[in-house]
């Protein structure tokens, strides 16, 4: 049942890019200051991404996909999901613990689309992160920023995540 | 036409469990290109101190955001879904949701406002496992646009 502890296999180029990156790295609390920057990413992101993320996550709105319907509704092009944009931005901070079970909170808003045009070479979304405050109970806030494009993608995003 | 104020602190009935299976976390990790292995090999996910692999965060988003239909599609409350857009996502873990749960999601509206001719719906959703434990709150704020005047 259980597999060798080797790389997980993966199908798509798209995903490979770090991974090694993730998983072992731990961070401790008493090593961690105010201002600590996390290792910044970079994800691409092109319309079979919007497919496949549309597929695992059941959020089949046009807008994701279909150029013509996301121009008719008032849209420049195809746009990625928010939720999509959420969930690579926190791989800043899972990849940074190692444990995705270390996030106690996590939180955006969501303030300008991350557009995908159909080029074949899609977009790309820029995560940073840094400690921004030590709390209580061994947990820091990390706020992160997400840009798309030389635009703000993301407001307001934050989480709380425990250290070792 | 503004949102019945009437509707601020209605809670809509528990879902049907969903179930969370291994498979599941691990299309959806493939989706977001997250190769971190506490997602998908369960001997990974034990020594980081899981029973069994676990979902990237925002994973239960899918399950707490059809939860929220109930409410969206309350014909009562009567919001416009062809002009929502999704404002603001936050999620509070109590532990992360892991293969093998069974997951009701109970929705309740904490706001309404109305701001520029804008309608703004604040959904909580509280998640608890099959045991009753409460496992993640996500709270969701959907925006719909003010329509267009001919």
């Amino acid at each position: 049942m259980t597999q060798p502890h080797t790389q997980p296999h993966t199908q798509s180029h798209t995903q490979t890019q770090t991974q090694t990156q993730s998983a072992t790295a731990k961070v401790a609390y008493a090593d961690v200051e105010v201002g600590t920057e996390l290792p910044a990413r970079s994800f691409p992101v092109d319309r079979a991404t919007l497919v496949r993320y549309a597929g695992a996550s059941g959020d089949f709105n046009p807008i994701h996909w279909n150029e013509k319907f996301a121009k008719e509704v008032g849209l420049p092009d195809v746009i990625a999901h928010g939720m999509f944009t959420m969930a690579e931005a926190i791989r800043v901070v899972t990849d940074w613990t190692g444990d995705p079970g270390s996030v106690v909170e996590y939180g955006v808003r969501f303030t300008r689309p991350v557009v995908v045009p159909n080029d074949d070479r899609g977009a790309v979304i820029e995560v940073g992160g840094k400690v921004a405050a030590k709390l209580d109970d061994n947990t820091v806030r990390v706020d992160l920023t997400a840009t798309s494009g030389g635009q703000k993608v993301l407001g307001m995003a934050r989480a709380v995540v425990r250290l070792g | 036409m503004a949102l019945d104020q009437s509707f601020v602190g209605r809670t809509y009935p528990p879902t049907a469990p969903y179930e969370v299976g291994r498979e599941k976390i691990r299309e959806f990790a493939e989706a977001v290109g997250d190769a971190n292995p506490a997602y998908t090999d369960a001997e990974a996910a034990k020594s980081l101190g899981h029973p069994d692999v676990i979902a990237p965060p925002t994973f239960v988003f899918s399950i707490t955001f059809k939860a929220a239909g109930q409410v969206i599609e309350d014909p009562q409350l009567g919001l416009d879904y062809s002009r929502v857009v999704h404002g603001d996502q936050k999620f509070a873990y109590v532990r992360p949701v892991r293969a093998g749960d069974r997951l009701t999601v109970t929705s309740t509206i904490e706001a309404i406002k109305s701001m520029a001719g804008n309608d703004i719906l604040d959904i909580r959703g509280e998640v608890h496992d099959e045991a009753g434990e409460h496992v993640v709150t996500a709270w969701t704020k959907l925006v719909a646009r003010a329509a267009e005047e001919a």
